[in-house]
């Protein structure tokens, strides 16, 4: 069973709705039994970081989010602001991340006032896969949809999986193990989104 | 590096999509499930659903409505028409819709703005501004539900906007809407200048060559249109369309 992380941010029905046209069911929860039972977690997320790691707080989800993902090693995917939850932490915050990635976000910070773009980073974007890495592909190139005011910057650049340049280069997707985390909005980002999900419901 | 983005945009009067001229006359589109499964298919980058009835009849949003089209799409969706509390908006992003683009809801007072901003993250909230032009050649603000001018000047507003932070600016052009000579480039220069967030534009298009105009002169980041989608020919009949990736990359040279 693939279980979404209810924490009171995302859009979760529109993972669901992916995941159903991939065929995959999947449950909207923060119930910590089903959780535990869970196959596959995704961790979506829309808002500040602070608030999400203080709604995981509240919620006791953090112990069995720990369990699962660093003992029992079940694959989870985190989304967007999800995929910053699973780091260090974020300059847009004071609270501490998960840290099951070596990694950090940033708001985007282009050096001179001439290179300056608009923020969000908002629209379709090119992904580059890192050479070392594998991921099932269908298409010549992959792009997504991005909206986004922070970005991660991964302190093991083994742990990178896809790069993308707003101004400079920043990491749209990590994996480590069994943890990915995308910065995009697979679940809006037709084909090319059904293929990332596709990656991470179908590996073991 | 970040690609510009080409929306239609979709007008709901009465659970069924028409088109309108200068915000007057209506035409009738089409079913709008019918229409958003097209563009879904066709893998359009983003998609404007706007209610243009539901601020001036203060009506609640359709949400069965908005939920069998959220269901369809595989893209953002960004959906507006007379949201005015925060629980209405909370009900629409839970049914799958990425952004709530907000304009007559902020005219009055900046609270809604604020507060959705602090709930839901500004990337969640669009600003949306509908532009007149005086008989002066000054633009002003057009306030569609009360069919009258909104007491802020453009500029003072344009700076309001942008120290608010919202995520995404959109402008429509009251006199070029549904006229399809082109968008009004003298006002989108005018615009971009003054906000710091992403830009969408709308009003006017008939052409990719109308695309490539704004996108060579202006600093924007989508280019949004109604009839150019939704019409084909002399005699405007309904017929749903997008041009090609390929094509449009060759045309922004990205």
């Amino acid at each position: 069973m693939v279980v979404i992380i209810d924490y009171g941010m995302g859009n979760l029905g529109s993972v669901r709705n992916m995941l159903k046209k991939l065929g995959y069911k999947s449950i909207i929860t923060s119930d910590k039994d089903e959780i535990l039972n869970a196959q596959r977690i995704i961790l979506p997320g829309v808002g500040s970081f602070d608030k999400a790691m203080n709604n995981l707080k509240e919620l006791n989800l953090i112990e069995v989010l720990n369990k699962k993902v660093l003992e029992e090693k079940t694959p989870i995917l985190g989304i967007c602001l999800g995929m910053q939850l699973l780091t260090n932490g974020s300059e847009e915050g004071k609270e501490k991340g998960l840290g099951y990635i070596d990694a950090f976000a940033h708001k985007f910070n282009f050096e001179t006032k001439d290179k300056e773009l608009p923020i969000p980073h908002m629209g379709w974007n090119i992904t580059t896969l890192n050479e070392n890495k594998s991921f099932n592909t269908t298409e010549e190139e992959y792009r997504f949809y991005f909206v986004h005011s922070f970005a991660v910057t991964c302190n093991n650049p083994d742990e990178i999986l896809f790069e993308t340049k707003y101004g400079y280069n920043f990491v749209s997707a990590f994996q480590k193990d069994n943890i990915l985390g995308a910065q995009f909005h697979p679940e809006k980002s037709h084909k090319f989104g059904m293929q990332f999900f596709k990656n991470f419901l179908e590996n073991s | 590096m970040l690609q510009t983005r080409v929306i239609p945009v979709l007008l709901l009067r009465n659970n069924e999509l028409v088109k309108t001229t200068q915000f007057k006359k209506d035409k009738y589109v089409g079913d709008p499930i019918n229409a958003i499964k097209i563009f879904n298919d066709k893998e359009v980058d983003e998609l404007i659903v706007l209610d243009i009835d539901a601020s001036k009849n203060n009506t609640e949003p359709n949400y069965e409505l908005i939920e069998s089209f959220a269901s369809e799409c595989f893209m953002p969706i960004c959906y507006g028409g007379g949201v005015k509390t925060l629980e209405q908006m909370k009900k629409i992003f839970r049914l799958g819709i990425e952004k709530i683009s907000i304009n007559t809801g902020n005219l009055e007072s900046y609270d809604l703005v604020k507060e959705a901003i602090e709930t839901f993250g500004a990337q969640s909230i669009v600003l949306s501004i509908d532009i007149k032009k005086s008989l002066f050649g000054s633009y002003y603000i057009y306030n569609h539900a009360k069919k009258r001018k909104a007491k802020q000047t453009l500029d003072q507003y344009l700076d309001d906007i942008d120290k608010l932070g919202v995520g995404e600016l959109f402008i429509n052009s009251v006199d070029n809407d549904g006229m399809q000579k082109g968008y009004d480039l003298q006002l989108i220069k005018k615009v971009e200048s003054k906000v710091s967030m992403p830009l969408v534009v709308c009003g006017g298009a008939s052409s990719l060559d109308d695309f490539k105009t704004v996108k060579d002169n202006c600093k924007v980041s989508g280019l949004a249109a109604g009839s150019f989608f939704v019409f084909h020919g002399p005699f405007n009949a309904v017929l749903i369309s997008y041009p090609k990736y390929q094509d449009l990359r060759t045309l922004f040279g990205e």
